[in-house]
């Protein structure tokens, strides 16, 4: 499916590009000339030694991962498992992590948003989604792990519209991408699509101290595709923006059956009302979550009607203006929030859609700016500058927000700046800050879905690449590339100032109740069937280095890494028996494993620790059971 | 002109100090110069009980409480701090020595644990606070010193001066020597069952050197230098009041 849109939308660039692109400048290719690759080179250099100066998160897709790359230099830095196991750190292997990721090996991680405290980063935690599994993440920037994933979310499927929050990180929103006849299990033809299928858009609370995720409240929407969103500020605070596409409400290939209207809806939605409205017992209870049905709850949702198939819907760092990319149209919409509450008011409406307002498109609308082919997302920098991705036209466009002077309102096409060209294909992309309310500016980054001829042939899998493009100046500047695994969808940007990240759990801190930091507590206990491990590792040894056991014994080994200097990480591998914990100075893990074999199985250090790192092991003698026939355990 | 007059022996009177020439020299004479040697001899002590009787005056006085507010104030800070740095340890460990304890660099004083941990695979035994019994009599000798100093300073004697730099002299010998037979013990006591054999060390007192892949370098901190101030202090006060008078 994605590959023939793929497909299509290249052959469309094909054909468009042959018969010429009107309103585009011709270019020279980029970065040729030895100047501005020296300048390049130059300006994303970061010398052995030097660090970068901001964090780019970036979503891993279906890779199920967060990625933490440096800018300028782009180099990827480390990788933070969220929704799949990762053994190099040990994910999903010990008894906490396993519980993260619940019955699921993957998710689809789509974009990542970082916590605000008054529409700026407040530098805690960083949340994202799982588009195919309904869950949204937390990610605990002191410590860069992920603390807690909350879902499936009940009443919703496709989870694509999420992670956006709120200017005080009251609410995270997400919404359905798939909609699904409710409740969750029961079955319905999709060609009953319009009449059985619900969409469903979900704020997730989260709790202002802990961070904790809980379903907060949900609105009942109808079965639209619901795509992407943005949170307000300023003037439009406590609203939130959603694109959808499939106005049409069509059950099966929607590559046709959902591009036939010119327009689909946006929704606009007063969470704040919302909100107000399940405090005061509006809602209904379905499997376990409050939901608002906006028909019988007016003033929480207005739809509008924006071109065509609109991607990303994406506030200004003001709160002012809301540009949604049309991305089967050459332009991106801008909507003047100002208008649209004196719309509101006024019930300036063109009709209803499902017995919910919409308002006129005419009095709400700022402009169409002429961007180019494929408008998907937009990003800012704070300096009344917008920077759209083209996918279909594989470029950058700068152009100028609001307020436009007369003559550039009857010509839009004056307030596009300038272009730059991409390779190839760019989805997302993100200007460091963009969506707070004083964006850094500087740097952007185009994340590219198509790396093809751009790096060394590592055959028919490929990576996507990404772009970094220095902003800081009128005209945009290419300066680095890098190649990021399948598959970055959208990123933030955190200047390293704006936070601060610990490098060892301190022993103080240990709450765990099995951690041991003395040598002398260390040991192994039976009690009935199960064999319980309380051990230390420490350059270079496991204390014990030995247990013993008997088939059908549940083997239970808490491992305390007592390090407390800054990468002295210890692994634990269990040769034979699928494990392999590693443990962070200071940091305690369980993990547990049913003992079905006898044999003598080593255990050893996996992540190279020290000079005796080699000679860091032990093993474990599971003898076969004897005697009585021993007691399940459990 | 008149010649010059020559002292006649009658004219000399007993004890007199005036030598007379050799010779002029008698038995006698001989006899009385022993004596009056003597007398010398116990002049000087008088000078010197003297000395010490000497009162301090008002400056002198402000200068030892000075001494004394500035050992009080030297318990805060670090006397020396050793600090080692190796390729993978570019930031360094350190370790603060108190006059009471010990002290790791790092979070949670975390280099300590490191260095220890570091430490046992040349089979050197743990660092650890509860082996140094000079941690527990120093900041007892300190506070004595600091009575000490506060008692001069009231009774205002130039012997109470006096007393206070022979034992501060002395203790802050002892100490430094102390400190360096702990150095040595350190670095000659090593496990010969440790995992890497290398010939026993005595740790650097003070100065820079290569141990291993590590460059130690070992320097005086805020509090000895408060300590050293506080003798400094001592010595001027005394000097200052050397021209007093006994009344």
């Amino acid at each position: 499916m994605k590959l023939t849109l793929r497909f299509l939308l290249t052959a469309l660039v094909v054909g468009v590009t042959a018969v010429g692109l009107p309103g585009c400048k011709p270019r020279k290719s980029a970065s040729t000339a030895a100047g501005e690759r020296e300048a390049g080179a130059l300006a994303s250099y970061v010398a052995p030694g030097e660090k970068d100066e901001y964090y780019l998160f970036y979503s891993g897709g279906h890779s199920g991962q967060i990625y933490v790359a440096g800018i300028p230099s782009m180099r990827h830095i480390s990788t933070i498992p969220v929704f799949a196991p990762y053994p190099a750190t040990g994910y999903g292997f010990d008894e906490d992590s396993k519980k993260l990721l619940g019955n699921f090996t993957w998710g689809d991680v789509h974009h990542p948003a970082l916590s605000q405290t008054d529409s700026q980063y407040d530098g805690r935690w960083l949340f994202c989604n799982d588009n195919s599994n309904n869950r949204v993440a937390r990610i605990d920037l002191r410590d860069f792990k992920t603390k807690q994933v909350l879902g499936p979310i009940p009443n919703t499927s496709g989870t694509h519209a999420s992670s956006f929050v709120t200017e005080n990180t009251e609410y995270l929103f997400l919404s359905t991408r798939f909609s699904t006849p409710l409740p969750r299990g029961r079955v319905a033809d999709p060609n009953d699509y319009e009449k059985e299928f619900s969409g469903m858009i979900t704020a997730v609370k989260v709790e202002p101290k802990s961070g904790e995720m809980n379903v907060g409240f949900q609105i009942l929407m109808p079965p639209l595709n619901f795509d992407l969103a943005s949170t307000g500020k300023g003037p439009s605070s406590g609203w939130v923006f959603f694109t959808s596409y499939n106005t049409e409400m069509s059950g099966n290939l929607l590559e046709v059956n959902s591009t036939q209207k010119d327009r689909d809806y946006a929704a606009i939605i007063n969470w704040k009302a919302a909100a107000q409205a399940v405090a005061d017992g509006k809602a209904t209870m379905m499997e376990g979550a409050p939901v608002l049905d906006p028909v019988k709850v007016p003033g929480i949702l207005y739809y509008a009607g924006i071109g065509k198939s609109p991607h990303g819907m994406d506030t200004d760092p003001s709160g002012q203006w809301i540009v949604a990319g049309g991305k089967l149209q050459p332009s991106t919409t801008v909507l003047n929030f100002s208008k649209i509450q004196k719309a509101i008011a006024a019930k300036d409406f063109e009709g209803e859609f499902r017995g919910v307002p919409v308002l006129k498109y005419e009095s709400i609308v700022e402009g169409e700016v002429p961007v180019g082919l494929g408008p998907l997302h937009t990003q800012f920098d704070g300096l009344g500058n917008a920077y759209t991705s083209l996918f279909i036209d594989s470029n950058i466009t700068k152009w100028k927000l609001p307020p436009w002077t007369e003559a550039q309102k009857k010509d839009l096409t004056q307030v596009v700046v300038d272009k730059i060209p991409v390779h190839f294909s760019v989805g997302h992309l993100v200007v460091a800050g963009s969506d707070t309310k004083h964006p850094y500016g500087k740097w952007l980054v185009a994340m590219n879905k198509l790396s093809k001829g751009r790096h060394v042939v590592v055959g028919p899998s490929q990576p996507e690449s990404s772009q970094l493009i220095d902003i800081s100046g009128e005209k945009m500047r290419m300066v680095a590339e890098a190649y990021t695994e399948p598959e970055p969808h959208f990123a933030q940007i955190l200047a390293v100032k704006d936070v601060s990240p610990i490098e060892v759990y301190p022993k103080s801190e240990s709450q765990d109740p099995n951690a041991i930091w003395d040598m002398k507590d260390a040991g192994v206990t039976r009690e009935g069937t199960r064999v319980t491990a309380k051990m230390i590792s420490v350059r270079s040894r496991f204390v014990p280095d030995r247990i013993d056991a008997r088939v059908g014994d549940e083997l239970i080994v808490h491992v305390t890494n007592i390090e407390q200097t800054g990468d002295m990480i210890h692994g634990l591998g269990l040769s034979d028996h699928n494990i392999n914990v590693v443990i962070d100075p200071g940091e305690t893990k369980t993990f547990k494993v049913k003992l079905t074999k006898p044999g003598t199985f080593p255990f050893y250090c996996t992540n190279f620790c020290s000079a005796l790192h080699q000679e860091m092991q032990g093993y474990l003698v599971v003898r076969p059971a004897e005697g009585e026939p021993v007691a399940k355990a459990d | 002109m008149e010649a010059p007059r020559r002292p006649v022996e009658p004219d000399t009177p007993p004890g007199d100090e005036t030598c007379p020439g050799p010779e002029s020299m008698s038995t006698s004479q001989a006899i009385a110069r022993t004596r009056s040697a003597r007398l010398d001899l116990a002049g000087v002590l008088r000078l010197e009980h003297r000395f010490l009787r000497k009162p301090l005056n008002a400056i002198s006085r402000l200068l030892l409480l000075a001494a004394a507010a500035a050992i009080a104030v030297s318990f805060v800070f670090p006397l020396w701090r050793m600090n080692l740095v190796a390729p993978q340890y570019e930031e360094g460990l350190d370790l603060f020595i108190y006059s009471y304890r010990i002290q790791g660099g790092g979070i949670e004083g975390a280099h300590l644990a490191e260095i220890n941990n570091l430490n046992h695979y040349i089979g050197m035994k743990p660092i650890e606070q509860a082996d140094f019994m000079e941690m527990r009599w120093m900041p007892f000798v300190f506070g004595l010193i600091v009575l000490l100093l506060l008692r001069a300073a009231v009774f205002g004697q130039m012997g109470n001066v006096v007393d206070l730099f022979a034992l501060y002299a002395y203790f802050g010998v002892f100490s430094i020597g102390s400190f360096w037979y702990r150095l040595y013990t350190y670095g000659h006591s090593l496990d010969p069952k440790a995992p890497m054999t290398i010939e026993p060390f005595t740790p650097l007192l003070i100065g820079s050197k290569q141990i291993a892949n590590f460059t130690q370098h070992s320097y005086p901190q805020a509090g000895a230098w408060m300590l050293c101030l506080s003798v400094a202090l001592i010595v001027v006060a005394g000097w200052l009041s050397r021209k007093e008078i006994v009344t």
